[in-house]
């Protein structure tokens, strides 16, 4: 496992994402609220460009007329069959047990090769693949 | 493939030979109002089940009038006797359910309930019977539920399939709170009110069309339940599905379970696959059983359900789906025989529980 540097922070803000390439893979890397996410761009179910999807929220009810809305900009929905994803786990939302797209850890970091170059220190995002 | 003794026959259909024999079994008010609007000459048969029909009846079974069921004892002697059943619900069929008028349609329903226990249930102990409700009006259905619940012979409450709106529709749920409370499983039975044509397409010509397009309308009624969320608002309705075919189920099964995948977010109370609801909650009754005589297209549908829960006797008398003795479609296993007789039956309707099958003592 190695580290890949793939984007300054301050490229993705909050509720943004941003596909990169790592090793010849396309990966979503997501901002939600600070927290970078990186899921494999690729959907566990027919193979759409699943980082493409809509950001949405999650909509839930237990009966008829009671309606919710949760996580906030946190499911990613396929752009092919509007599957939903959680973008924290990869975990799909009708079928959780089973069905899963492919999540990566992902890190911030400064990078000292840079603090050489710029007055004002940036944090990276790295991706560990 | 004939029969053990001591079945639960889950579809039986008396007949109302006449409106004129509904008269005893009415209020006053409703007995002089269909007297002097000459009501009285009409039977109100249904156009899903007209009496000429061939699939109405089993010719051996048709009386002098050509109508089959009348009575206690052709019933008797036809179903009751060599069957043996340890009981059998009486499922009427009748233009009452669907007068225009919901008063009228209400009397009129409260006048077969009356003559089914006057000349059927008083007599026959292994007899029970659906509450007849008409269908377009969710508040009078449930009135009349209440007014017969108290007797354990009513066991059920019978809908059509096809009615003025969808099943699920929330104009409905008066009658799904009423029956929930009282542990009636809504049966829904094959048929239209005709307000709508029976193919989504518009009318067709012929009575094969109509009676096959059936079908459509049972996955149209049970998609509306599911998508309404009647089993959410309504966690311990049952739902039997009466002479449906049955398998079209699986075809139906799939399509809204991936369909389901894609738009959940419309339906968010719909939190689990549409299918393990379906295999939870509904039923369906065997008769008639829509596939080859052949054990290995048979063993393939039922494994496609999924379920050995699923599946309720029935004879569907006197409609003819079988002849003879042979109430069971070939090919079916011989564990699951003893499901759908006695132990799926008694799961499904609370008011059968306590029945023992043959062999077992009675109390
Ligand atoms: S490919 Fe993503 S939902 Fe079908």
């Amino acid at each position: 496992m190695a580290k890949h540097v793939v984007a300054r922070a301050s490229e993705i803000p909050p509720g943004h994402r941003k596909i990169v390439s790592v090793r010849g893979r396309e990966i979503g890397i997501f901002n939600l609220g600070g927290e970078f996410f990186a899921l494999f761009n690729r959907c566990p179910h027919q193979g759409a460009a699943l980082c493409t999807g809509e950001i949405v929220s999650r909509l839930e009810s237990t009966i008829p007329g009671d309606y919710r809305l949760s996580r906030p900009g946190e499911m990613l929905r396929c752009p092919w069959h509007c599957w939903e994803f959680d973008i924290r786990t990869g975990q799909s939302w009708c079928e959780p047990n089973s069905v899963h797209a492919r999540t990566f850890p992902v890190t911030t970091e400064p990078l000292a090769a840079e603090t050489v170059d710029v007055t004002i220190a940036e944090r990276y995002v790295v991706v560990i693949l | 493939m004939t029969l053990q003794h001591g079945a639960i026959d889950c579809d039986i259909h008396p007949t109302v030979p006449s409106v004129r024999d509904l008269l005893p079994h009415l209020e006053p008010y409703w007995r002089e109002h269909i007297l002097r609007r000459g009501l009285e000459r009409d039977n109100f048969d249904i156009s899903a089940y007209p009496s000429g029909s061939p699939l109405t009846s089993r010719p051996d079974w048709r009386g002098a009038g050509g109508l089959a069921a009348t009575n206690l004892a052709s019933i008797q002697a036809q179903l009751l006797d060599p069957f043996r059943p340890s009981a059998a619900i009486c499922n009427v069929l009748h233009g009452a359910q669907m007068m225009m008028s919901e008063d009228l349609s209400l009397a009129l329903c409260r006048g077969i309930n009356n003559w089914l226990i006057a000349e059927f249930l008083d007599r026959d102990p292994r007899l029970r019977a659906s509450i007849t409700v008409p269908i377009h009006s969710a508040e009078l259905a449930a009135e009349e539920v209440e007014r017969l619940a108290g007797d354990q012979r009513f066991v059920q409450v019978l809908l059509l399939a096809m009615a003025e709106v969808p099943l699920g529709r929330r104009q409905m749920w008066p009658l799904y709170r009423v029956a929930e409370k009282y542990g009636l499983p809504i049966g829904i039975h094959a048929g239209s009110s005709f307000r709508h044509p029976p193919s989504a397409g518009g009318w067709g010509s012929l009575y094969l069309e109509d009676y096959v397009s059936f079908a459509q309308g049972f996955a149209g009624a049970l998609n509306s339940l599911l998508a309404e969320g009647v089993f959410q608002k309504f966690p311990d309705l049952k739902v039997v599905l009466i002479e449906s075919g049955v398998t079209w189920m699986p075809a139906s099964m799939w399509r809204i379970d991936k369909t389901w995948r894609g738009v959940r977010s419309e339906v968010p109370w719909l939190a689990q696959l549409p299918t393990e609801i379906i295999r939870d909650r509904v039923r369906m009754t065997l008769q008639p059983f829509d596939a080859p005589p052949d054990v290995a297209a048979v063993t393939r549908v039922l494994e496609q359900l999924g379920s050995d829960d699923m599946l309720l006797f029935s004879t569907d008398y006197p409609h003819w789906q079988f002849d003879g003795m042979d109430a069971l479609p070939d090919g079916l296993p011989p564990a699951l025989i003893q499901k759908i007789l006695f132990d799926n039956p008694r799961a499904t309707y609370p008011r059968l529980a306590a029945l023992h099958p043959v062999g077992e003592t009675t109390s």
